[in-house]
Parts: C-alpha cells; structure tokens; sequence
C-alpha cells in the first residue's frame, strides 16, 4: 500500500522533472516548413537561432511569436530555399535592421571595446595584483632579515 | 586614503549606468540612412487596380509615414500626421501596413486621410526591405532618392517641430 503510494509520487517527480529538462521554452517557433535537405533545416534552424526578433529584443527569431518574428522566419525559409547562403541570409537582414539584429556582434571598429573589454579588464586585474603583490614582499622582506638574524642569535649558542 | 580607489570607480560605474538609463533601446539606428528608399511596387489602397512605385515621387521630398488600423498608438500620431499635412511642405504616403483594406479604409474614414496616397504592404514584405520594426515609423526621403531620416515610434508634436520638420526643410532648400 504505502510502497505503492511511493513508486506513484516517484513516477510523478521523476515526469515532471523530465518534462523540465526536455521541453525547449525557447523554441516558438510553430510554422512547419518543408526543406529540400536536413542540411538546409539545420541552417534554417541556426539562423532563426541567432536572428534577433527586433520587437522583443531579448527573443531571438525562434523563441518569438511577434508578427515580425514570424515574417522574418519566413523570409529566412524563402531566401535559403531560393539558394543563398546562411551569411548572405545575415547581410540580408544586417542591411535591413542593422548590427542589432546579429545575436553575435560582428568584430568591427565600433564592437572594438565590447570584444575586447573584459580581456582588457582582466589584463589590467592581474597588473594591479601583481604590483600589490610585489609591494608586500618589499616590506615584508627586511623583517625576514631581521627573523633569520634573530634565530642566529638565538640558536647559536645552544649548538656549541 | 584606501577609500579613494573604491570610491573613484563606484562614482565612474554610477556615471556609466546613469547614461545607459538615458539610452532607449527601442529605437535602433537603421542603417538605411543615406541609402536609396527600398524599390517598392504597391497597390493602392483606393485604388487597388494602380501600383505606385517610388519612382513617382523621384525628384521630390517626401514622407514616408508607417500605420496600421490594429496599430493603437497610430491613432494619437494621427494628429501629428494631420497637422504635417496641413503645412503643405511635402507629400505624405502612407504605407498600411499587414493590414485588412476595409479596416484601413474604415480608419482613415474616421479619423480622416492625411496622406496623398495609401498603399498596401498585406503581407509586410515592403517593411522587411524598409527595416520597418515597429509601426509607427517615419521616413523622409530627399530629391535623389535616398533616405534621410527615420522616425521610429508616434511621432508627437515636439519631435515634429524639432527635428523632422527641420530635416523637411533643409531638404526643400
């Protein structure tokens, strides 16, 4: 009686922690699109994953339902299905929507200081703990001196 | 002494957090300024049977204004759009846009046509080529052909006056 009632609420915890791990959130996405190959479902799927959906810009074109989301997601299936390629498909929407639209800004002068900031953060972390470093063994270096010199005193005597 | 440091970089991460507070991240820049306007061919919404192209305006100033009836914010930037077309300055196309012509007509009954010509964009193909990603957008366009200006958002009074209505008539002169 009682062990059943465990293996029941075991199954319970056990599906709906499944249901957590498996189910996408982020995937929105509800058109089904016929593809000439899987390779070219694979791409439409990376793209729609690092297009940015520009009315709610924390979504990318996959998680979205905005109208816009949609379009765009079709466009997408269009322009592959029509030849071009993922890069040409990303120039395609970068003319229309600007950078913004690239989940993964672009290595260009103005992305300089995002691309390379933390680096330079952390290069400047490591100068500044360094220099503390290197200060505090200054100073605690003449007492060393004076710590040796007082065990010589010390122990000197005792070892004649 | 050892107060100095910590306090310098909160005043400077304070100061950077500040700015981006005054940022909106809603309005992206389009990179179609100084382009030329997208090619379009759109029926009319009056006249279904006649395409409009911007090569009918080539060689005038003029405004391109996004709206749509389910828009609701269109619906307070109708004023501002009104009172541009009653200045007399540029011609004012709307461009209606993934939008049922008879609740666009029915619209622009009610609140009245500010526009020289209304044209459909149903399934919203034109925006995508115009980067339009918000309805309301305001686009000028200049004598060469190219896109001088882009409004995202309703346009109100003040930003009518300060900026658009001086792009307007810089591109007049």
């Amino acid at each position: 009686m009682s062990v059943k009632r465990i293996i029941v609420k075991q199954l319970r915890l056990f599906s709906i922690v499944g249901l957590l791990i498996f189910s996408d959130v982020s995937l929105a996405a509800v058109e089904s699109y016929q593809f000439k190959s899987l390779q070219m479902e694979a791409e439409y799927n990376q793209l729609i994953g690092e297009l940015r959906c520009l009315v709610c810009q924390n979504q990318n074109l996959a998680g979205s339902n905005a109208e816009l989301a949609k379009d765009l997601r079709r466009q997408t299936h269009e322009l592959l299905v029509k030849g071009n390629s993922s890069d040409q498909i990303a120039d395609y929407m970068v003319a229309r929507y600007g950078d913004f639209v690239l989940y993964r800004p672009p290595l260009q002068n103005n992305t300089l200081l995002l691309w390379l900031g933390p680096f330079f953060l952390l290069l400047l972390v490591i100068v500044i703990v360094f220099v503390k470093m290197s200060k505090k063994q200054m100073l605690v270096a003449p007492e060393r001196i004076a710590m040796a010199k007082a065990k010589e005193l010390l122990f000197e005597p005792q070892e004649k | 002494m050892r107060f100095i440091l910590p306090l310098v970089a909160f005043i400077l991460m304070v100061n950077l957090l500040g700015f981006g507070l005054t940022l909106d991240s809603k309005k992206i820049p389009s990179p179609l300024i100084g382009k030329p306007a997208p090619e379009f061919f759109l029926r009319k919404l009056y006249a279904p049977d006649e395409i409009f192209s911007k090569k009918d305006l080539l060689g005038q100033v003029w405004v391109l204004n996004v709206w749509a009836s389910w828009c609701v914010s269109c619906r307070t930037e109708h004023a501002v759009i009104t009172d541009l077309a009653n200045r007399n300055l540029v011609k004012i196309v709307g461009l209606d846009y993934k939008d049922q012509p008879t609740e666009a007509r029915r619209w622009l009954k009610q609140f009245g046509n500010p526009y020289l010509v209304s044209l459909m964009d149903i399934d919203g193909r034109v925006g995508i080529d115009w980067g339009v990603y918000g309805v309301p957008e305001t686009f000028v366009i200049g004598k060469d052909g190219n896109i001088k200006y882009k409004y995202i958002g309703p346009l109100t009074k003040e930003s009518l006056d300060e900026e658009v209505i001086p792009v307007i008539k810089e591109l007049l002169s």
